[in-house]
């Protein structure tokens, strides 16, 4: 069990391109970090300068108060769970979870009894002798997991170890690392592209875009209020929308977009020094809502939408709109009939609107 | 599946019976000479050179065996051979493999570079290096020992270094990460991870190194002088030289210690082919 810290991590490879940039991170002891973020923003090389797979170009990563950026991986005393799974095809499920244990001269009655345990646990008893090619995927994954925690490490790493298994499997085994976690109670760090692993996994969310981290924040937090429209749109399902248009005075405030005009309360009105000006307004899909749904005061006026798409999909309906140049989603109960082509009034939750400044994209209220 | 787009079974037969006809008549082409011995092996010096060629023999002479291994002290350079081709395929194994492993695992400084230089030296011909070789281990003494035929092969070989770099780099380089997570060291990883993985490229280094140096010649003639430390080759050829009786030479018994001298080439081969044909199975990966 270890505390995990980034000071001004970055990663520049041979080729000059920046992979990390100042990265600043702590991850408590006992945490369940999850680094999410979309391909390519340098999550999983993030976790493997963790690891000590990769070097630091600048920077400190400390593990439990101590510099690691010269110390080799093996005595970082971290596991690490491959997208791939890396078992060796020429062990059996035992040798392969047995390697590490070996290689540290632990008795041999005590690795047998580890890797009994952890066989236990993860439900692959019965597959100890077999070779990694005689499993499933789903097996395999659960032993790359056992061959990390029959070595009791510090910090246990996980780079995408879900991505390779069907969508049911996937579901099973976040539930199994859940309860794993829960379990072992020591500091994890997962890596997924998966917004839905990461806000149902971890205890704080770290959200990367090119190589630099947007929020560090608990998966609520992360949900309710993002720093930047990056992160406002990369978390929740299907995303928020983002409308583009202008703050305009005329009495009130208004927000006037293509296809909204919507006259702000003076909460919201309040935070904004300068009218006139440009700005994106995000909604997510189910703070939207038709006229005549349950609304409270907090409910703009009626906006009157042309139905694009319709997706019914049994517990809800996803129906889409359109401006000029892109296509918005809202969220509906499923006890109704929609019919493509449709004009409905709808209208927006007023207090979970977010509003972004349209060049830097920060959250302004 | 639409039932009649399927190939019809008549057109399937015909392909695959034709298939075998090229393969069994190409076969024929490269057994020729090898049948050829293995006939005359059994014949009268007489029969040899009979037209027509009987390719089974009257009488299977079944003493020319017998005569090959008497006339020659075959068992001595059975024994020769056999220390110095195992030898070599310890050195070779060991030595590329090492090399290669250090040229697909490693990111140093000229890497390329070297590599490049290390596979330029395939292109020397050994005559150019013949004699400086020569001159070089007379210094040291070597002539007339086995160690100007073995130590060699303890410093690599550029076309195994290659064949096995290219193999290593097919290997995920996840094995190592993990194995490095699990504490291996790189010499550990190499030993306990790679080369079990390498079977089938080692097979075939093993396979390509013992018959290189079990079908030596050239060598043990060079800085083998003795008779007690020849080799089969150069006992075959003492063998061509031997004048009994006629003043010709005993192409019946020269065949039989030549088959004689075949038959280890073909067992190491079928021992070997069962690695190389299965290949890698990357089952610790997904997929």
């Amino acid at each position: 069990m270890a505390s995990v810290e980034l000071i001004n991590v970055t990663k520049i490879y041979d080729n000059q391109v920046v992979a990390v940039k100042e990265a600043n991170l702590e991850i408590k002891d006992r945490e369940f970090a999850v680094l999410v973020g979309p391909s390519g923003c340098g999550k999983s090389t993030l976790l493997r300068m963790i690891a000590g797979l990769e070097e630091i170009s600048k920077g400190e990563i400390l593990i439990d108060g101590k510099v690691v950026n010269d110390v080799p991986p093996k005595n970082r005393d971290i596991a690490m769970v491959f997208q791939n799974y890396a078992l060796y095809p020429h062990m059996t499920v035992f040798e392969n979870m047995a390697f590490g244990l070996k290689l540290r001269r632990i008795p041999k009655e005590e690795i047998r009894k580890r890797v009994n345990d952890a066989a236990e646990i993860l439900h692959i008893k019965d597959y100890l002798d077999r070779k990694p090619k005689m499993l499933s995927g789903g097996q395999r994954q659960r032993v790359a997991v056992g061959r990390a925690i029959v070595r009791n490490p510090k910090v246990f790493l996980f780079d995408e170890p879900l991505s390779n298994l069907d969508a049911k499997l996937r579901v099973q085994m976040r539930i199994e690392i859940n309860r794993l976690y829960n379990r072992l109670n020591t500091t994890m760090i997962y890596v997924t592209h998966d917004q839905v692993e990461a806000m149902t996994m971890g205890t704080k969310i770290v959200v990367l875009k090119d190589g630099v981290i947007q929020q560090v924040d608990s998966p609520l937090n992360l949900y309710n209020a993002p720093v930047n429209r990056f992160v406002a749109g990369f978390i929740g399902s299907p995303a928020m929308n983002f409308f583009s248009g202008r703050l305009e005075r005329n009495g009130g405030l208004f927000f006037v977009s293509e296809l909204f005009r919507i006259e702000l309360p003076e909460s919201i009105a309040r935070k904004f020094s300068s009218e006139n000006r440009d700005i994106v307004l995000g909604v997510r899909p189910e703070n939207i809502a038709e006229v005549g749904a349950p609304a409270g005061d907090n409910f703009s006026a009626g906006q009157t939408i042309l139905v694009d798409v319709v997706e019914p999909i049994g517990n809800e309906i996803f129906l889409y709109f359109r401006d000029s140049s892109q296509s918005y989603c809202m969220r509906m109960p499923p006890d109704h009939v929609y019919k493509p082509g449709q004009n409905i009034s709808v209208v927006l939750n007023l207090s979970k609107l977010y509003f972004f400044d349209s060049e830097t994209g920060l959250c302004i209220a | 599946m639409n039932r009649s787009r399927r190939t019809p079974p008549l057109f399937v037969s015909l392909r695959l019976g034709l298939s075998y006809l090229l393969l069994v008549s190409l076969s024929l082409v490269f057994l020729t000479p090898i049948l050829w011995m293995i006939s005359s092996s059994l014949h009268s010096l007489e029969g040899v050179f009979a037209v027509p060629f009987r390719w089974i023999p009257e009488k299977l002479h079944w003493e020319n065996y017998r005569d090959a291994m008497t006339l020659i002290p075959f068992g001595r350079y059975l024994l020769n051979t056999t220390v110095i081709a195992f030898a070599v395929i310890v050195g070779t194994v060991f030595s590329s493999t090492l090399v290669a492993y250090g040229f697909s695992r490693f990111r140093f400084w000229g890497r390329d570079k070297l590599f490049a230089l290390c596979i330029a030296t395939m292109m020397l011909p050994g005559q150019v290096t013949m004699i400086p070789l020569y001159v070089f281990f007379a210094r040291l003494g070597w002539v007339d020992t086995f160690l100007p035929l073995i130590v060699p092969a303890f410093f690599g070989s550029p076309f195994y270094i290659f064949l096995l770099r290219q193999f290593f780099l097919s290997i995920p380089y996840e094995y190592d990460e993990a194995a490095l997570l699990d504490g291996a060291s790189r010499f550990r990883i190499y030993w306990q991870i790679i080369l079990p993985l390498a079977r089938p490229a080692i097979a075939t280094v093993v396979v390509f190194s013992f018959m290189g140096a079990w079908n030596d010649f050239f060598n043990p003639l060079i800085y083998i002088n003795s008779f007690e430390k020849a080799t089969l080759t150069l006992g075959l050829n003492s063998l061509k030289a031997q004048i009994i009786g006629s003043g010709q030479t005993q192409w019946h018994i020269l065949m039989a210690a030549s088959v004689l001298v075949l038959i280890p080439n073909l067992i190491v081969f079928f021992l070997a082919q069962r690695h190389f044909i299965k290949g890698i199975n990357v089952g610790g990966l997904r997929g």
